[in-house]
């Protein structure tokens, strides 16, 4: 298995710190084994990030999540939020704490005896904030989800993504410095998502939270997350900034993940297929905005007398930076085509893929 | 017929008694069975203040208590009447022995209707600082209003219909009153009289609960 690979790290005392977490749930039965639902975690969470943490379901994110709050204590290691050893404290000491740190969920977990008034209010009457500033926070945070009109209804009578805008505004109901999110579009349709993710980022952006996100979707890592940790098997197994693992993947698992979304060359069964149509030598150029252009590129082949042909690829953006996979098939003078590449190596990532492979 | 007019003042208090008897009853019965319901809910593995042990005992109480049938039940809890409100007879004595056992068959419909609150809503309340009083009182409970007052509705028709066993020890009520007057007196008139006195009691309490219960659900 591959070691965990660190590109960067955060260069401020971290906010939320995980110390070689372990957290084993015992066997659910008298036959069955323990559950290492984390094993030997570390992990950083720098002020102001936003941290994805995506895996499989049972890859231990939610565990690790539920750390940060100390809904959940770790076996074995230590968390601490702000310098405080979160998971040493008390039940008592921690409800200050979780005030400082705000939660939402999948499937929103709000109180249908409540109105949506009544569920915002809830965290303020908790924090012992007093009943005259209620209206004035309450109204304010109704107005930032864009949820003004909806302050009496019954949380019942809200579709999915109205549910969830509530859910941030209670969340954020006593200005907290993070907040954690535990897949919070899953449940919901493509373009709620996108309105979701858009609110999710102004609370980063405009209020300046630290947000940890857990999530097995790549496209919401993709739009939100500054750095991204890849869970396996309880393991981190690959962190780094989210532009860097989605352009060049090191971890099995992570290119998983980011295959769902970006394609480093043709598929096995498409790579069939164009080989029985398209003849010369086939080659994957990865490029990064740090390097040339495609332009370049092509200028390289037509200046040598390659002919070129674009069968597969594409052009992805990350939080404003672009990298992309593109494939060509290249007839010609086979010294040209070898010049070319030798050339074309110097501006992007060269993969070729030989005839062999597609078999 | 004629009998029934002659017998009407105590037909009347005789009604008056049973809904004395019924209300008691629920308040007391009610209370009790909602801590100790709470309680069997919150104690079990994974609840909100789980203790293995508090759990296991409350359980082996309740189902100790529940499967005793309520005419033997009102017998046997004669000397701890006589213990707690003074007297083995009577009203205060039925009232007594109902609300135990009202006490320990809420518990376990005050338990069934708490676990089908979503625990989502718990851990909620909890990542947001709320003490476990606090997430019982403003969070738990109601949440699981609706259904509960369901329940409760179910019990109290059941408590009613429990009521009627209160002659045995000279209690009185609509039950001991049909028994004295109708059935050992063979007057069917009177017997049914009481009897549709309590199915219109019995009635009023449905009619009024689900109305409470769609209200509490706003559905």
């Amino acid at each position: 298995m591959p070691t965990t690979s660190t590109r960067t790290g955060p260069t401020a005392e971290p906010l939320i710190r995980l110390s070689d977490v372990s957290r084993t749930f015992p066997a659910a039965s008298r036959r069955g084994t323990p559950v290492h639902a984390l094993d030997h975690v570390d992990l950083d969470v720098a002020q102001g990030e936003v941290l994805g943490v995506v895996g499989y379901s049972g890859a231990g994110k939610s565990t690790l999540l539920r750390l940060v709050n100390a809904l959940d204590r770790p076996t074995s290691g230590s968390v601490s939020v702000a310098g405080r050893e979160v998971s040493a404290l008390s039940e008592r000491d921690l409800r200050e704490v979780r005030r400082d740190i705000g939660m939402i969920f999948q499937q929103f977990n709000l109180f249908t005896s409540r109105t949506v008034w009544g569920n915002i209010a809830y965290p303020l009457q908790v924090a012992g904030v007093p009943k005259d500033q209620h209206r004035a926070r309450i109204s304010e945070l109704l107005h930032f989800v864009g949820l003004a009109d909806k302050a009496h209804t019954h949380v019942e009578q809200l579709s999915g993504g109205q549910k969830q805008r509530v859910g941030i505004a209670r969340a954020l109901a006593t200005s907290p410095r993070i907040l954690l999110a535990d897949e919070p579009t899953s449940a919901l349709d493509p373009q709620t998502t996108s309105e979701v993710l858009a609110l999710l980022r102004r609370v980063n952006e405009e209020l300046g939270l630290t947000v940890v996100l857990i999530t097995h979707e790549m496209e919401v890592v993709r739009s939100l997350a500054h750095r991204v940790a890849v869970m396996e098997a309880g393991r981190v197994v690959e962190i780094g900034d989210t532009y860097d693992v989605f352009a060049d993947p090191q971890h099995p698992a992570t290119q998983r993940f980011v295959s769902t979304l970006v394609e480093k060359g043709p598929p096995p069964r498409a790579l069939e297929r164009l080989r029985e149509r398209h003849p010369g030598r086939m080659v994957t150029l990865s490029f990064r905005d740090e390097h040339a252009s495609p332009a370049d590129v092509f200028a390289a082949f037509i200046e040598r007398g390659v002919a070129f042909e674009l069968v597969h690829g594409g052009v992805e953006d990350v939080r404003g930076r672009t990298f992309g996979h593109l494939t060509f098939t290249l007839t010609g003078d086979d010294a040209a085509v070898a010049a070319a590449l030798a050339h074309v190596a110097t501006l992007a990532e060269v993969t070729e893929t030989h005839p062999t492979e597609a078999r | 017929m004629d009998r029934l007019i002659e017998l009407d003042s105590l037909f009347l208090e005789a009604a008056l008694e049973t809904l004395y008897i019924v209300a008691l009853t629920l308040g007391i019965g009610g209370t009790g069975g909602l801590l100790l319901g709470t309680l069997l809910y919150t104690t079990r593995a994974g609840g909100i203040t789980p203790n293995r042990a508090v759990h296991v005992g409350l359980n082996l109480v309740v189902n100790f208590f529940r499967p005793i049938p309520f005419v033997i039940f009102i017998a046997a809890a004669q000397p701890l009447a006589r213990l707690v409100v003074g007297i083995g007879i009577g009203n205060r004595a039925i009232i007594f022995a109902l609300s135990l056992a009202a006490t320990f068959g809420i518990s376990r419909i005050v338990e069934q209707n708490l676990v089908s609150v979503d625990p989502g809503v718990i851990e909620a309340s909890r990542a947001m600082g709320a003490g476990r009083l606090r997430t019982i009182l403003t969070v738990l409970l109601p949440e699981a209003l609706g259904p509960l007052v369901l329940g409760y509705t179910f019990v109290l028709v059941a408590i009613v219909d429990m009521t009627a066993i209160a002659g045995v020890v000279g209690g009185g009520g609509l039950g001991a009153f049909a028994l004295t007057y109708g059935y050992r007196q063979f007057d069917p008139v009177v017997t049914w009289a009481a009897v549709l006195v309590i199915i219109a009691f019995v009635q009023l309490v449905q009619f009024g609960g689900n109305r409470l219960a769609r209200r509490a659900m706003r559905r």
